[in-house]
C-alpha cells in the first residue's frame, strides 16, 4: 500500500492549503492503521482502572481523587501517543522531504499536530465519560470535565510536540519524551485536575477553566515555533 | 550549648548546614573530577597519536 | 569592546581565563561565606516568632536564588549559542547544568527542613515548592537531552533548546507567591528601600548570596575547562596546552 505524498507541489503551494493537505494525509494514514489509534485509548481506561484497583477505595474517596486519577492517565496516556507524531515520517524520510518542501516548517509542525490531536486527544476526551462514570464523577460535573479535558489534551499535544520534535530518532526517545515533557505539564495537570475538582466541588470552575484556556492559547501560540526549532536540530 | 541547641531547633538547622557543607564540596569535587578526565582523555590521544 | 567579545568565544582564551579567574573566585567565596556564618548563626538575633530556626534561611534563600540564577544562565548561553553558533557559550550552559541542579536539590530539601518546625509539615503541594520541584525535574531533562545524540554539537543545540522552553518556569517560580494564596512567604529582600528583615539579620544573608555567587563562579570555572577540552579535544592548542 503506498503511502499518500506528503503534498503535491512545493513552494508554490499556499501555506493553507499545504496545512490542510497534511491534516488529510495524517487522518488518512491514522485510520489505516486503527490498532495505533486504540492503543493509547485503551492504555488510558487499563491506567485509570489501576489507581481502583491499586488503592481500593470506597466509591466516595474514589470520587474525591477521580479528577486527578482521570488527568494523570490523559497525560500518560498521551505521552504513549506522542511517539507516533514524527516518528512514523522520520523512518521513512518523509519529514526531511516536508522539511525541504519550501513550506513553512512551523506551518507544517501546527498540522501534523492538530491532525495527530483529532486522533488522539480528542478521541481520548470522547472516551472519557465512560471512565467518569467507572470512577464516581456525577454527571453534572461532566461538561467542565470534558472542557477541561478538551483544553488540556490539546496543550498536551503541542507541549509534546516539543519534546517529541527534540528527541525524533534517538534510540530511547521514549524515556527521555517523558522526562522532557512531563516536568512542562505539570502546570496543565494542575490547573486542569483543578478545574473538575471545583466544579466536583460546586465551586465555581470558571477560572481554572479560563487559566487552562489561556495556557491552552499560549502553548498553542508558541510550541509550534519551539517544536519547529527543535526539528530543525535533529533532522539536519 | 546554648549555641549547638538552636533554641531546640537544632535536628532542623544544623542538618541544613551540613548538607549545604556537602553540597558546596562534592560541587568541587565533582567539578575537578570532570576537569582532570577531561585532561586524561586528551593525554590518551595525545600518546594515540605520537605512537 | 567587541574584541572582548570575540575573545569570550575563544576557547584557548577561556581556558587560560578560567584557570586564572578560579582561586579568585574562591578566595572571595570562602571570606563571604564564613563571615556570613558568623553573621547568621551567631551575630543575628534569634526571630522572635520562630527562634533560631530561622537561622536556615542563611543556606536556604542564597541556595534557590542560585538555582534561579544557573538556570537562567544556563537557558541565556543556550539561546547565545543557538542565535550566534558559540560553542564556548554551549559550554557555559553545559557547566553550568549540575552546579544549578545541585543548588536547586538543597533549595527543596533545606526548605523541607524548615517547613517542619515553620508550618509543622515537610512537604506541601503549594506554588512555590511544586514549581521549584519542577525546575529539578527541568534540570534532569536537560542535563539527559544532552548526551542522549551522538553528534554533540547536536546535543548542545537540543539542550539550549529545552533550557529556553523550560525558562517559562523560573517567573512562575519568583512570582508565584504574589499569584497564588502561598503557604511561602513573600519576598524579603527584593523590596527596595524598604527590606523587612532588619540590618543584623539582613547583612549575613546578603553576604551568603555573595559568597555563593561566587563559589559559582569558581566551580563553574574548573567544570568549563573540563568542558573546554572535550570540545575542543582535537585542536592544536589544547595539544600544547597539555603538553606544557
Amino acid at each position: 500500500m503506498s503511502v499518500p505524498a506528503a503534498f503535491p507541489g512545493g513552494p508554490e503551494v499556499s501555506a493553507v492549503r499545504a496545512m490542510a493537505l497534511i491534516v488529510r494525509r495524517e487522518l488518512r494514514l491514522s485510520f489505516r492503521r486503527p490498532e495505533q489509534m486504540l492503543q493509547p485509548l485503551v492504555f488510558f481506561l487499563i491506567v485509570t482502572t489501576l489507581f481502583p484497583l491499586g488503592l481500593s477505595l470506597q466509591l466516595s474517596l474514589l470520587r474525591d481523587m477521580a479528577p486527578g486519577v482521570l488527568w494523570v492517565a490523559a497525560l500518560l496516556s498521551s505521552l504513549l501517543s506522542l511517539d507516533s507524531l514524527f516518528k512514523g515520517d522520520a523512518d521513512d524520510g518523509t519529514l526531511d522531504q516536508l522539511a525541504l518542501s519550501g513550506q513553512s516548517l512551523t506551518a507544517i509542525v501546527i498540522a501534523k499536530t492538530a491532525a495527530h490531536w483529532l486522533v488522539s486527544g480528542a478521541a481520548l476526551v470522547l472516551v472519557s465519560p465512560l471512565v467518569g462514570i467507572a470512577l464516581g464523577i456525577p454527571v453534572a460535573i461532566f461538561p467542565t470535565m470534558l472542557g477541561s479535558l478538551a483544553l488540556g489534551t490539546l496543550s498536551l499535544s503541542w507541549l509534546g510536540a516539543i519534546g517529541a520534535g527534540l528527541t525524533v530518532g534517538l534510540k530511547r526517545g521514549n524515556v527521555l519524551v517523558s522526562l522532557i515533557v512531563l516536568p512542562l505539564a505539570m502546570p496543565l495537570l494542575i490547573f486542569g485536575a483543578g478545574a473538575t475538582d471545583r466544579a466536583a466541588s460546586g465551586i465555581s470552575s470558571a477560572g481554572a477553566l479560563y487559566l487552562l484556556g489561556s495556557l491552552c492559547v499560549f502553548t498553542c501560540t508558541l510550541a509550534p515555533f519551539a517544536t519547529a526549532a527543535a526539528l530543525r536540530i535533529t533532522l539536519e | 550549648m546554648n549555641f549547638w541547641a538552636m533554641g531546640g531547633y537544632a535536628r532542623f538547622v544544623w542538618p541544613c548546614f551540613g548538607l549545604a557543607g556537602v553540597v558546596l564540596v562534592w560541587n568541587v569535587w565533582s567539578a575537578r573530577r570532570y576537569h582532570a578526565a577531561a585532561r586524561v582523555r586528551v593525554e590518551r590521544a595525545l600518546l594515540m597519536k605520537d605512537d | 569592546m567587541w574584541t572582548w567579545f570575540y575573545r569570550l568565544a575563544s576557547p584557548p582564551y577561556v581556558y587560560r581565563s578560567a584557570a586564572a579567574l578560579t582561586p579568585w573566585f574562591m578566595a572571595v567565596a570562602a571570606i563571604a561565606i564564613v563571615c556570613g556564618l558568623i553573621g547568621g548563626l551567631g551575630v543575628a538575633p534569634p526571630d522572635y516568632q520562630q527562634g533560631d530556626a530561622f537561622r536556615i534561611i542563611y543556606v536556604h534563600v542564597p541556595s534557590a536564588y542560585m538555582s534561579l540564577f544557573c538556570y537562567t544562565t544556563m537557558a541565556v548561553a543556550g539561546a547565545i549559542g543557538l542565535i550566534w553558533r558559540i560553542k564556548m557559550a554551549h559550554a557555559l550552559a553545559a557547566a553550568t547544568a549540575p552546579i544549578g541542579a545541585s543548588f536547586t536539590a538543597l533549595a527543596l530539601v533545606t526548605g523541607s527542613l524548615w517547613g517542619k518546625p515553620m508550618w509543622g509539615t515537610y512537604w506541601a503541594w503549594d506554588p512555590r515548592l511544586t514549581s521549584e520541584l519542577i525546575l529539578l525535574f527541568l534540570y534532569a531533562g536537560v542535563m539527559s537531552l544532552r548526551p542522549a545524540f551522538e553528534d554533540p554539537a547536536r546535543g548542545d543545540r537540543a539542550a539550549a533548546l529545552l533550557a529556553i522552553v523550560g525558562l517559562v518556569n523560573v517567573p512562575i517560580i519568583h512570582y508565584s507567591v504574589q499569584w497564588w494564596n502561598s503557604l511561602h512567604q513573600g519576598a524579603t529582600i527584593a523590596k527596595i528601600g524598604k527590606p523587612s528583615m532588619p540590618g543584623s539579620m539582613l547583612w549575613p544573608l546578603l553576604t551568603m548570596l555573595l559568597g555563593f555567587m561566587c563559589f559559582y563562579g569558581a566551580v563553574v570555572c574548573i567544570r568549563l575547562r573540563g568542558e573546554v577540552l572535550n570540545r575542543e579535544r582535537q585542536s592544536a592548542w589544547v595539544r600544547e596546552a597539555i603538553k606544557s
